[in-house]
């Protein structure tokens, strides 16, 4: 009962403890702005990083455009609010508005989460990788350029936020909302359909052999995720007065990126932590890293990105890996007897691939020597090839 | 006369992009890799020539080819070398990685001052009778990219080294096999992408905006598209789609849609990847089942 | 939704479905059959002319020499590939030209000649993707991600069904296992029960035997037998352990170049000079 209490629901326990204490403190105490706003970040990062991961980590396709699907609930839901608000002569903070604006955010992050789907059904790897990159930067060039009465273009549009007293309010939201978004993609990932996901990122072909739709799953994951996005994005648009196309550039993508590979790429609670982390990181990095020294941060960020990468998939480490690694480690300090019989029905975790990537090799298949000994090529393969 | 214009600005703009991508297609034919650090390998070629300008600008455009060369082989061999054989997924995000390190690496070095050289044009002749005005830098940029295609074009064709690089992309193991030190072609073709990007920094350079960290990125991303639409792994390929995409800037940015020139070319990005998902010119490669 | 999807489809599959051809249904007695299938890819006849007819829990076998065309004609049976010319039918419902999912669930399942599990995935996991589509473990994605009753019992129900399926093959105690870590020759087996999971008419198997030592073959013959009584199967294998062969088939047809050399019964056939000169050569 425990451990299946631990495996199941232990991070939604403790987001639920940290929301609560959160509120306690928000209500009792005066606390100050800038901590309320640093919850309200962390919430809005988590929500992206975990629907990121669910489209690199699980469908094992690499999406660049994440900024992209967020800025159109950003957008959307926060031009819906000014319109309902100025028509009906509400309060900025009027929490009704935001649900709408939630609602219709997703609802229109998930409809562009449909065209790149359509994108991923004939596109794989590296190419839809530079789709998603494309749609992004099509979305900002757009938002960007509208004119000042509908989007407010380059200056951005002044969107109806809440006030730094009551940014805990959206704090709060954040977290019901990481919540929300747990529950349906862990829902969905420990249910027929993520298997059939996993399937898919595991081996398409053997997964279409086996009658699975991979059109409906593909689009069904950027979708998905899309909309997670398009709810971070409209909880982003409520947190500051002004939503300016250039803070979700491919940067900005690139951003969200670097937290669900530090946090283990098909490790939704990776995902959680890292994006937890880094937020508060770089909030602290920002006050000690003043001027010149900021950019350090940046710099630091990418050697890391590139060190774990590196020291998670390079072939010529695997021995090594395998030695010593946390898992292991774990393992000789907290569980000195590791009985194999008694391991529990399916003990195997659900997320068994933190930090490891495998993906169907198709543009990679004549790169990597191969060794796995199959090499009489049937006669319509190669002849297909011509 | 506006046609010719948008011809030759066409022509100029392509050729640099081809440039680019012609480094994007090599490296992905060979390697088997999308070096998205490619565009900040320009970056490194403006600072260079930035700095060495007041020295002599040719000493200054020699020390970045060679510059940029050796950041090629710095970056294969400490990023992309030991993955080799590891998923493409873990290599593209590495190549993320190497880009944003460079990109903030520069930014450190720059300390976020824009530098730039004292000239920013070369000045322009005067055709038609005052008709027709050509930016002498346009000029060069046209006859330095058809001369570096022609070049290349040859070495890929009648040159040793550049054959059994052809013999890698076909078939890495069976190139092995024949003989073919694999990594040594990696690294030339490292060498070679680089020392392009260099020459696209330097054509780039005469800009009132100067260099920034981020000088490379948007161009190498569009040459990038260039190279994907061109047919990615093919050398004509990335020609055509360069100047495919040099063309299609020169023609709206002629128009009001001017502002919008990015979101287009993606966009022609995307439906040509939706049309024919291996570009204009690529060879298709099918998985065996 | 469900129409979007088939659209959907279609626009991604406009270049590989036969559109033009019109299923008709026949009367058959055969589970398999098909007619004059071929497939050319540029100027190479892959396969031309392929006429196979299987009657029901028949161990069917195909045989050729390398390059002959065997798994050409397996793609060709399982949707990978679509047919230039001809037609097949399962048990006289024409599937020429459809999907690979939707052969499946008509009911072809195959295995792999270079195997492909779900690496990343647990055994038990495995099993369980080739269960996914029975229509007693329906279950809508409403109600997975809300837990409803019917996600509990419809899961509940599939994992003691795959693990009834593994422990037919031996692997019970590897559920828990990531697909990748088993030995060869067990990941061979857990191709083919994930192949039966899906429930199938009929069961392709593309040199099961390939790699397997003298004991492991021979187990596999049983269980390839064990499965053909107890599962009411047909089975079309490919293989080159001409001894694999003649103990399991009935009947099997040798093909060359694409076409079909002899076929017949498998003593008869094996026997046939024209045989023996295609596998020796001159």
């Amino acid at each position: 009962m425990m451990r299946r209490f631990t495996k199941n629901y232990l991070n939604y326990t403790i987001i639920t403890l940290v929301m609560v204490v959160f509120a306690i403190m928000a209500l009792a105490t005066p606390m100050k702005d800038s901590t309320a706003f640093l919850f309200q970040k962390i919430t809005v990062a988590v929500i992206l990083a975990v629907s990121l991961n669910f489209v690199v980590g699980f469908l094992g396709e690499l999406s660049l455009g994440h900024a992209g699907f967020m800025s159109i609930g950003a957008y959307l839901g926060g031009k819906l609010s000014l319109v309902i608000i100025t028509a009906f002569g509400l309060e900025n903070n009027n929490i009704l508005v935001l649900i709408v604006a939630l609602i219709v955010g997703a609802l229109c992050a998930a409809a562009c989460g449909v065209v790149v789907g359509f994108a991923a059904l004939r596109l794989r790897g590296d190419y839809l990788a530079i789709v998603t990159l494309a749609f992004g930067e099509i979305v900002r060039v757009i938002f960007t350029n509208s004119s000042d009465s509908s989007f407010g273009g380059a200056l951005g549009l002044k969107s109806p936020s809440f006030s730094k007293r009551e940014m805990y309010i959206l704090a709060i939201i954040g977290f019901l909302l990481i919540l929300f978004t747990l529950f349906v993609i862990q829902n969905l990932l420990k249910s027929k359909t993520g298997r059939a996901i996993t399937a898919i990122r595991d081996n398409e072909i053997a997964a279409k052999a086996m009658g699975i739709d991979v059109t409906k799953h593909k689009l069904m994951v950027f979708v998905i995720a899309a909309a997670f996005a398009g709810i971070a994005g409209v909880l982003f648009s409520y947190s500051k007065p002004l939503v300016e196309a250039k803070s979700f550039g491919y940067n900005y993508s690139i951003e969200i990126l670097i937290i669900v590979v530090l946090g283990g790429i098909g490790s939704i609670n990776g995902s959680i932590i890292s994006a937890t982390l880094i937020t508060i990181l770089n909030e602290k990095l920002t006050v000690y890293m003043t001027g010149d020294n900021a950019v350090y941060k940046d710099l630091f960020y990418a050697i890391i990105l590139v060190l774990v990468v590196i020291y998670n998939n390079a072939p010529g480490l695997k021995n090594f890996r395998e030695k010593y690694n946390f898992k292991n480690l774990f393992a000789k300090i907290f569980k000195p007897k590791h009985d194999p019989s008694k391991i529990k029905d399916d003990a195997a975790k659900w997320d068994v691939v933190p930090t490891k990537i495998q993906m169907d090799e198709v543009l990679s298949t004549d790169m990597v020597i191969d060794n796995t000994g199959d090499n009489n090529a049937d006669i319509g393969e190669r002849g297909g090839n011509k | 006369m506006e046609f010719l214009t948008i011809l030759i600005n066409g022509l100029s703009i392509g050729g640099i992009y081809a440039m680019i991508a012609l480094g994007y297609t090599m490296v992905y034919g060979i390697a088997k890799m999308l070096n998205f650090a490619h565009g900040d390998i320009i970056m490194i070629a403006g600072y260079t020539i930035v700095l060495f300008f007041p020295v002599n600008p040719i000493v200054g455009i020699v020390a970045a080819i060679v510059f940029c060369a050796i950041a090629g082989i710095v970056i294969e061999k400490v990023a992309y070398k030991p993955l080799r054989g590891a998923s493409p997924l873990a290599v593209l995000i590495t190549a993320i990685g190497v880009s944003k390190l460079l990109q903030s690496a520069a930014l450190i070095y720059s300390k976020g001052a824009i530098k730039g050289v004292p000239i920013t044009t070369l000045g322009a002749i005067e055709l038609f009778g005052g008709n027709l005005k050509i930016d002498v830098i346009t000029l060069i940029t046209i006859v330095c990219s058809v001369a570096i295609m022609v070049a290349l074009t040859m070495f890929i064709k009648r040159s040793k080294t550049g054959r059994a690089m052809v013999a890698v992309s076909e078939d890495k193991g069976a190139a092995q096999l024949m003989g073919i030190n694999v990594n040594k072609i990696i690294t030339i073709t490292f060498i070679i992408g680089s020392a392009l990007a260099a020459v696209a920094g330097a054509l780039m350079i005469f800009k009132p905006q100067g260099v920034e960290p981020t000088f490379g990125a948007m161009p190498g991303i569009k040459a990038f598209a260039a190279a994907v639409i061109g047919g990615i792994g093919s050398i004509p390929g990335a020609m055509v789609g360069g100047i495919v995409l040099g063309f299609i800037e020169a023609i709206f940015g002629a128009t009001p849609l001017r502002d919008y020139v990015d979101a287009i070319e993606f966009a022609i990005l995307i439906i040509v990847l939706l049309v024919k998902p291996t570009g204009i010119l690529g060879k298709k490669r099918r998985e065996k089942v | 939704m469900a129409k979007f999807i088939e659209k959907a489809k279609n626009f991604v599959n406009t270049k590989v479905l036969k559109k033009t051809h019109k299923r008709v249904d026949i009367e058959s007695e055969y589970v398999l059959e098909t007619k004059e299938l071929g497939i050319t890819f540029g100027g190479l006849k892959a396969a031309q002319d392929v006429n196979l007819k299987i009657k029901k829990n028949q161990i069917y076998g195909l045989i050729g020499p390398n390059g002959a065309g065997k798994t050409t004609v397996f793609n060709l049976l399982t949707g990978v590939y679509q047919p230039t010319t001809g037609t097949f039918y399962l048990n006289g419902s024409d599937l020429t030209g459809l999907s690979q999912e939707k052969i499946n669930q008509k009911g072809i399942a195959r295995t792999f000649q270079n195997i492909r599990l779900f690496n990343n995935m647990s055994v038990v996991r495995n099993v369980m993707v080739g269960l996914s589509n029975q229509p007693e473990y329906k279950c809508s994605l409403f109600e997975s991600i809300f837990r409803l009753p019917r996600h509990f019992k419809v899961e509940k129900k599939m994992r003691a069904r795959a693990k009834e399926l593994l422990d037919i093959f031996g692997l019970l105690d590897e559920r828990n296992n990531l697909a990748c870590n088993l030995p060869y020759g067990k990941q061979r087996k857990l191709e083919i029960a994930r192949a039966l999971a899906t429930n199938p008419k009929l069961l392709l198997l593309d040199e099961p035997a390939a790699g397997m030592n003298p004991n492991e073959t021979e187990d596999l013959v049983n269980t390839i037998k064990y499965i053909r009584d107890n599962f009411d199967m047909t089975i079309l294998l490919i293989e080159h352990d001409m001894k694999f062969v003649s103990g399991l088939c009935d009947e099997i047809t040798v093909l060359n170049f694409g076409t079909v050399l002899v076929e017949g019964k498998t003593k008869e056939a094996l026997n046939n000079p024209e045989v023996i000169k295609a596998y020796i050569g001159g």
